[in-house]
C-alpha cells in the first residue's frame, strides 16, 4: 500500500473525496453536499479565483456566515494557493475595512445582505479588485455606489461556468494557509499566520485526544470565523467524517431537533450554549443518547455544570479545554479526570509542551502562579506586519531559531503537573465565550458626538461569563442619550461586543496619576449589587 | 398601541436602537440580519411573556415562531386565541 504523504491543508479534501466520493461531508441547515460536490465546487471556484488574477500567498477575504459558499470558499482558496481570512458576518465597516486594508485581500466573497457593511469600505481605495457574492442580487444602485473598477460577480455564475482546476497549485508546508484576526487589547485586531504545516499539526493533535474517527458527525453552532468552529470542518474533511452545520444557538430547540435527526456525535460548545441548555434542562429534561463527545473552551466550564452535562449527554467523554487563536489549543483533561481534577484545564495536547515562567522569566515550583508558555509546531508564525506585537507573544526558545509562544494568561500547575487557569495579565474581556477588547469598544464610545470619558470593564455575570459595562461622562453641550449610545455601538461593533450596560456618570472616578480608575468603577458596579442585597 | 406596533417597537428600541419604523419590515429575518442572537432571543421571549401575558414553551423557540415580526404576531395570536376558549 501506498502511504500518501500529507502535508497541505486542502490535501485532505482530495483524499478523503478520492476515498469516500459519495459520502456527505458537510448538512447545512438540513440540506446535504457529498464530498464529490464539495470537491467539484472548490476546484471550480480555485479555478476562477486564478483565472481572477489570484496567486501563490494572495490573501482572500471569506465575509460569510456558515453557509455551504463559506465552506466551499475556504477550501477552493486553498487549492488555489491563496490565505483566507474568514470575518464574522457580525463584523461592521470600521473593522471590516481595517482587515482589508491590513491583510491587503485581492478578492472577497461575501452575501448581498452584508452590504451596508462592505460598499462603504471597498471604495476606500482597498486592494480588493473582485467582488464574489452570494444571496440577493445586488440593486442596480447598490452596485452604482460601489467602485467600478471592481469586478462583481455571483457565486452560482461563477460555479456554474468555470470549469475545474486541474493541476493543483504549488505551495509547500511552510507557506501561509490562513490568517485568522483576533481581538488584542491594544484595539486593533490582529491577523493571526498559520502555516499548512501549523494547522496541519494542530489538526491531527486534536483529532488523537479527541480520539475521532469517520464515523463521527460533528455539530458545528460557532461561527466558521472562530477557530473554534473552522477546526470541526477541517476535522471532519480530515476524517472523512460529516459535519452539521448551523448558524448559530439562536433557536435551540432548532438545533436539538438538528442533533437527532442527522445523529450527531460531537457537540462542542462554550459555556453560554451550555448555560443555556442547562436551564432548558431544568424545565424539561434534554436527552442526547448518540452524542459521545462534547467539549468545552473559550471560557471555563463551571464544575457544578457536569453533573448536569452527564444527564444531557450520558454516553458522553466530557473535555475541558484551553486555548488561543495564537496556537489553536493548549491543553485538554481527559475526560476520564473531569471529576478528579475539576478545575483543571488539564495537561499540553499531544506533541506539544507548556511550562510556566515567573515574570523574570524563572521556572515556578508546582502550586505557585507562572505565566503559561507554549512549545510546538502548532505555534503561529506571527501576527501579520506587526513585528511588535509579534515579540510581545513570540520568545525566543531552547533552540536556536526556536520561538515559543507567550500566553500572558496566569496558571497554576499541581504536583500531577495538571494546569489551572487564574487569570488573563491584560484587561481583555471575555464574554459569551468571545474576546472582547475594551480599547475596541471605548474607540466606538469616545466616537459619539458629546462622550467626554468612556471606560469599559468586564462584570462577572452567570449566563455571559462577563458582561461589558461602559462607563460615560459627557460634554455639557452635547448629551446624547443612552439610546443613542447603544447604536453608536451596535452599528460598529459584533453584537457580542456591544455594552449590555452603558452607565451615565457625571465624571468618572481617577487614579493618583488621573487616568481613569477602572479599579474604582468596578467598585461601584459591587457596592450597586450590594445595596441590592441589603 | 397593537400588539404588532408594540412589538415592532420593542425591536426597533433594543435592537436597533431607533425608532424609524422603515428601519425594519415586517417580513424581515431578525438571524439573517443579524439583528439578534441567542442572549436576545431569550431576552424577546421575557418581553412577550411580560407585557403580553403568553407562556412561552421552550420547544416554541423556533424560528417559525420568532424569526420576524409577521412571525412573532402569528405565534401570539396563537397563543392568545388558545388562552380565550
Amino acid at each position: 500500500m501506498k502511504i500518501v504523504q500529507q502535508r497541505l491543508l486542502h490535501e485532505s479534501l482530495l483524499n478523503t473525496a478520492k476515498y469516500f466520493p459519495d459520502k456527505v461531508a458537510v448538512i447545512v441547515q438540513g440540506k446535504p453536499f457529498t464530498y464529490t460536490e464539495l470537491l467539484d465546487s472548490s476546484l471550480r471556484l480555485a479555478n476562477a479565483l486564478r483565472i481572477r488574477g489570484l496567486r501563490r500567498g494572495d490573501r482572500v477575504a471569506i465575509y460569510l456566515d456558515n453557509t455551504w459558499e463559506c465552506v466551499v470558499s475556504i477550501y477552493a482558496v486553498l487549492i488555489a494557493s491563496g490565505i483566507f481570512i474568514i470575518i464574522n458576518p457580525q463584523t461592521k465597516s470600521d473593522k471590516l475595512g481595517y482587515i482589508l486594508n491590513d491583510s491587503d485581500a485581492n478578492l472577497m466573497l461575501t452575501d448581498s445582505s452584508l452590504s451596508r457593511n462592505f460598499v462603504p469600505v471597498l471604495n476606500k481605495s482597498h486592494a480588493v479588485r473582485h467582488l464574489i457574492y452570494t444571496g440577493k442580487e445586488l440593486s442596480e444602485s447598490t452596485k452604482e455606489e460601489l467602485d467600478p473598477t471592481i469586478n462583481i460577480e455571483t457565486f452560482n455564475k461563477i460555479i456554474s461556468e468555470s470549469v475545474s482546476m486541474t493541476q493543483v497549485a504549488s505551495v509547500i508546508a511552510l507557506d501561509m494557509a490562513g490568517l485568522v484576526y483576533t481581538s488584542g487589547s491594544t484595539g486593533d485586531p490582529k491577523g493571526v499566520i498559520h502555516t499548512h504545516q501549523s494547522m496541519m499539526f494542530a489538526l491531527g493533535s486534536l483529532i488523537e485526544y479527541l480520539r475521532l474517527s469517520n464515523e463521527h458527525r460533528i455539530l458545528c453552532v460557532l461561527p466558521l470565523a472562530f477557530d473554534y468552529g473552522l477546526y470541526q470542518l477541517f476535522m471532519t474533511v480530515q476524517l472523512g467524517a460529516t459535519l452539521v452545520l448551523e448558524r448559530s444557538f439562536t433557536y435551540p430547540v432548532q438545533i436539538f431537533n438538528r442533533i437527532e435527526e442527522s445523529s450527531v456525535t460531537v457537540f462542542p460548545g462554550v459555556p453560554t450554549v451550555f448555560s443555556m441548555m442547562l436551564a432548558m434542562h431544568n424545565r424539561k429534561p434534554l436527552h442526547f443518547p448518540l452524542v459521545t463527545r462534547v467539549t468545552n473552551t473559550a471560557a471555563a466550564l463551571p464544575e457544578e455544570y457536569i453533573p448536569k452535562l452527564k444527564e444531557i449527554f450520558p454516553a458522553a467523554l466530557i473535555y475541558k479545554m484551553y486555548g488561543l487563536t495564537e496556537c489553536k489549543r493548549v491543553c485538554y483533561l481527559e475526560p476520564e479526570l473531569v471529576s478528579e481534577k475539576p478545575n483543571s484545564v488539564g495537561k499540553a495536547i499531544p506533541g506539544t509542551e507548556v511550562f510556566l515562567l515567573s515574570e523574570e522569566g524563572n521556572p515556578v515550583p508546582p502550586g505557585e502562579m507562572g505565566i503559561l508558555h507554549v512549545r510546538g509546531p502548532h505555534v503561529m508564525l506571527g501576527y501579520w506586519k506587526d513585528p511588535e506585537k509579534t515579540a510581545y507573544m513570540l520568545k525566543d526558545g531552547p533552540i536556536p531559531g526556536e520561538r515559543v509562544l507567550c500566553t500572558h494568561d496566569l496558571f497554576r500547575m499541581d504536583s500531577d503537573g495538571f494546569l489551572y487557569f487564574v487569570g488573563r495579565t491584560d484587561d481583555i474581556i471575555k464574554t459569551r465565550g468571545e474576546k472582547v477588547s475594551p480599547l475596541e469598544v471605548e474607540n466606538v464610545l469616545y466616537a459619539v458626538n458629546g462622550v467626554k470619558e468612556a471606560a469599559v470593564i468586564g462584570v462577572p455575570d452567570e449566563i455571559l461569563g462577563e458582561a461589558i459595562y461602559a462607563y460615560v461622562s459627557l460634554d455639557e453641550e452635547s448629551k446624547p442619550t443612552k439610546r443613542e449610545i447603544a447604536r453608536a455601538c451596535i452599528e460598529n461593533l459584533e453584537n457580542y461586543m456591544v455594552p449590555k450596560e452603558i452607565i451615565i456618570l457625571p465624571e468618572l472616578p481617577k487614579t493618583n496619576t488621573n487616568k481613569i480608575s477602572k479599579n474604582e468603577l468596578a467598585k461601584i458596579n459591587t457596592e450597586k449589587l450590594d445595596q441590592n442585597i441589603a | 398601541m397593537t400588539v404588532k406596533a408594540k412589538v415592532r417597537t420593542y425591536v426597533l428600541e433594543n435592537y436597533l436602537f431607533t425608532d424609524d419604523q422603515s428601519a425594519l419590515n415586517d417580513d424581515d429575518s431578525f438571524m439573517k440580519l443579524g439583528i439578534i442572537d441567542s442572549t436576545g432571543i431569550l431576552e424577546i421571549i421575557s418581553y412577550l411573556e411580560e407585557e403580553l401575558g403568553i407562556q412561552v414553551e421552550d420547544d416554541e423557540m423556533t424560528p417559525e415562531n420568532l424569526d420576524s415580526i409577521e412571525n412573532i404576531i402569528a405565534f401570539v395570536s396563537r397563543k392568545s386565541v388558545v388562552s380565550s376558549t
